[in-house]
């Protein structure tokens, strides 16, 4: 549901002013002023950070058998020994916690990271083109958007066999469509600002113009949409997860621990349910909030000019 | 006017046929293949050549393709094996069903969302805006499915106030009005999330031009500047949003009829999908994807009807 990143921001002159590439000095410190002045963004941040430490520095202080499972101590309440308890294949639930925080995290910024480079080429290059080529590309981006993304994730996921790198892949090739089209609108408009005329006049080509002066500008908007994806590209995956198209044990998600344990939501279970449910909706609100935020800075900043 | 209408009109029709295009393509990298599917493991190659030849499958992509284009055009969407019935039957019995379910959804939706975001923007930095902005953060964040559940949990199992299961039969639906309920209330949940937010924004945005300072120093008292001047400027890109939220409410309506078993067209799309029923997938996503175009559609149009400004985008 990464609708709020789609739409464009609300305000019509969201474009960055600046000329050779990169933004001043000062300018990143307004920004960074104003986001940090929201505290709903701080926390998120910090969160995100705390997630992060977590999930790939805490296996290295809490050691836990995360292979071999044993079906003996299964589904055992929180104790000392098992600080969430333990799951019904008697893995530890908090190590478990960790290790599927590691995926979840690991295909959401990768998945983001795909979706946005491709969509950052392809967006600018069609806005830089114009006339047919730019056409045929946004038709194809339309065209592809055309299809909900959950429906065309389940169409995927059963074509593809289902492996960590290969979700990456499939929500990255849906994902790259919404910053393409950000990226295309911004550059439609950068393009007719005067210091890239000016560097045409200079003889640069096409390829200078596009990588140190368009690209660079649209920084804001594509380090925003980034967050959403992000936090988008954690829910899809739980949901592929639910719907049974995730990765196999024992290599685990978010996802994939939540819907198993919801199989318990009426035996109680609830350390099985609310901690991987909760470490979802805490780490994508922690990326809406930064994302949110950052938009804002953005907006602030452009209207100081 | 007309000619934007017509080019916008004539862009949809080209999206349609291309996601006609992919989604066949696409289809045809699915693994197993449905001779194997129908015949059974131990059919003789024979049988297996026979029934290729019968079912149009050895001729080459494009002409399937065009015959299948034909099919459509007069209506007939195949034959579903697995579930043993024509597809455009199946897909009439389950369209309205999730019709219903979208529908209803998306009605309260707008019907909460929108006096809701308009108090956010309103109470801004109040306690009532954190409230609920961080109340619609942690709806939005949350999994469809997590939040469907939970719900089941809570007034299925402990409180027994409405069943778990949504009404399977097509009769039953008004019946059993208590089993939609639920469902219902996880899509609503979801989409108010989203729009409430949007037009929290919307509006914020609005008031912070210079007409409504205009507005206010010629003596209109806020309400007046809010239903008059801020409310109709703002709500033009929530139309936007909803038009282009169609598909996003379309994959939730897929997992919440996963969670309830109600038998819509999303549960339909996953078990074909997980059963590698070509025809009803090509069917399903046929139909999805002309809902969503025609959603964008009018969202375009609507935009440029209303908004005088907006000529010729």
């Amino acid at each position: 549901m990464s609708l709020i990143a789609q739409l464009p921001p609300l305000s019509q002159d969201v474009v960055a002013e600046g000329g050779e590439g990169v933004q001043s000095g000062a300018t990143w410190r307004m920004i960074l002023d104003v986001f940090l002045e929201n505290r709903l963004a701080t926390l998120g941040l910090g969160v995100i950070v705390f997630m992060l430490l977590f999930c790939f520095v805490g296996p290295l202080i809490y050691h836990t058998q995360q292979v071999y499972n044993n079906p003996n101590i299964a589904t055992q309440s929180p104790s000392l020994a098992h600080p969430l308890g333990t799951d019904q294949v008697g893995y530890d639930v908090l190590g478990r916690l960790m290790l599927g925080g590691q995926s979840s995290l690991e295909i959401g910024f990768a998945a983001a990271f795909i979706a946005v480079g491709i969509g950052v080429m392809w967006g600018s290059i069609a806005g830089l083109a114009g006339g047919w080529v730019d056409s045929v590309m946004m038709r194809v981006v339309d065209t592809l958007l055309a299809f909900p993304l959950l429906f065309a994730l389940i169409l995927l996921g059963a074509i593809f066999s289902t492996s960590i790198p290969e979700l990456i892949i499939v929500i990255g090739l849906i994902a790259w469509l919404v910053p393409a089209r950000l990226v295309r609108g911004e550059t439609l408009t950068l393009r007719l600002r005067e210091y890239v005329q000016a560097v045409k006049t200079m003889g640069g080509g096409t390829r200078r113009v596009l990588f140190r002066h368009i690209i660079p500008n649209t920084v804001g908007t594509i380090v925003v949409n980034a967050t959403f994806q992000v936090a988008d590209a954690i829910i899809f995956v739980a949901t592929l997860s639910y719907l049974g198209i995730g990765v196999p044990p024992p290599a685990t998600n978010w996802g994939a621990e939540l819907s198993s344990g919801l199989n318990y939501l009426f035996d109680g279970y609830w350390w099985l349910i609310y901690p991987p449910g909760l470490a979802i909706v805490i780490t994508v609100v922690a990326f809406n909030f930064v994302g949110d935020a950052l938009r804002d800075a953005l907006e602030v900043r452009l209207q100081r000019r | 006017m007309i000619r934007f209408i017509l080019r916008r009109f004539g862009q949809s029709i080209v999206v349609v046929i291309g996601v006609t295009i992919a989604t066949f393509i696409l289809l045809h990298l699915l693994p197993g293949s449905p001779i194997r599917a129908i015949l059974g493991p131990r059919a003789t190659p024979l049988a297996v050549h026979q029934l290729t030849v019968e079912l149009g499958l050895n001729k080459p992509i494009p002409v399937q393709y065009a015959v299948w284009v034909n099919n459509l055009l007069h209506l007939n969407l195949g034959y579903s094996y697995k579930l043993d019935q024509p597809v455009t039957a199946l897909l009439a019995e389950r369209i309205p069903k999730t019709l219903f379910l979208v529908g209803v959804s998306l009605i309260l939706a707008i019907i909460i969302a929108i006096p809701l975001g308009v108090l956010m923007a309103v109470r801004r930095t109040k306690p009532d805006d954190y409230v609920l902005t961080g109340l619609s953060f942690i709806f939005y964040s949350m999994p469809t499915f997590w939040l469907g559940l939970l719900l089941i949990g809570l007034f299925s199992a402990i409180l027994n106030w409405f069943p778990p299961e949504a009404p399977q039969d097509q009769f039953s639906v008004f019946s059993q009005l208590n089993g939609m309920v639920l469902p219902v209330a996880t899509l609503t949940l979801v989409t108010v999330a989203l729009f409430s937010r949007y037009t929290r924004s919307s509006v914020l945005e609005q008031s912070i031009q210079d007409y409504v300072r205009t507005a206010r120093s010629k003596g209109l008292s806020n309400g007046a500047v809010l239903f008059h001047h801020v409310l109709r400027n703002a709500l033009i890109p929530v139309i936007t949003l909803i038009g282009l939220s169609l598909g996003g409410i379309l994959s939730g309506a897929v997992v919440v009829e996963s969670v309830f078993n109600y038998p819509g067209m999303g549960l339909l799309f996953f078990q074909s999908a997980v059963d590698d029923d070509f025809p009803v997938l090509l069917g399903v996503t046929v139909v999805v994807a002309l809902a969503t175009v025609a959603g964008n559609l009018i969202a375009d149009l609507l935009y440029a009807v209303i908004d005088p400004r907006i000529r010729y985008v």
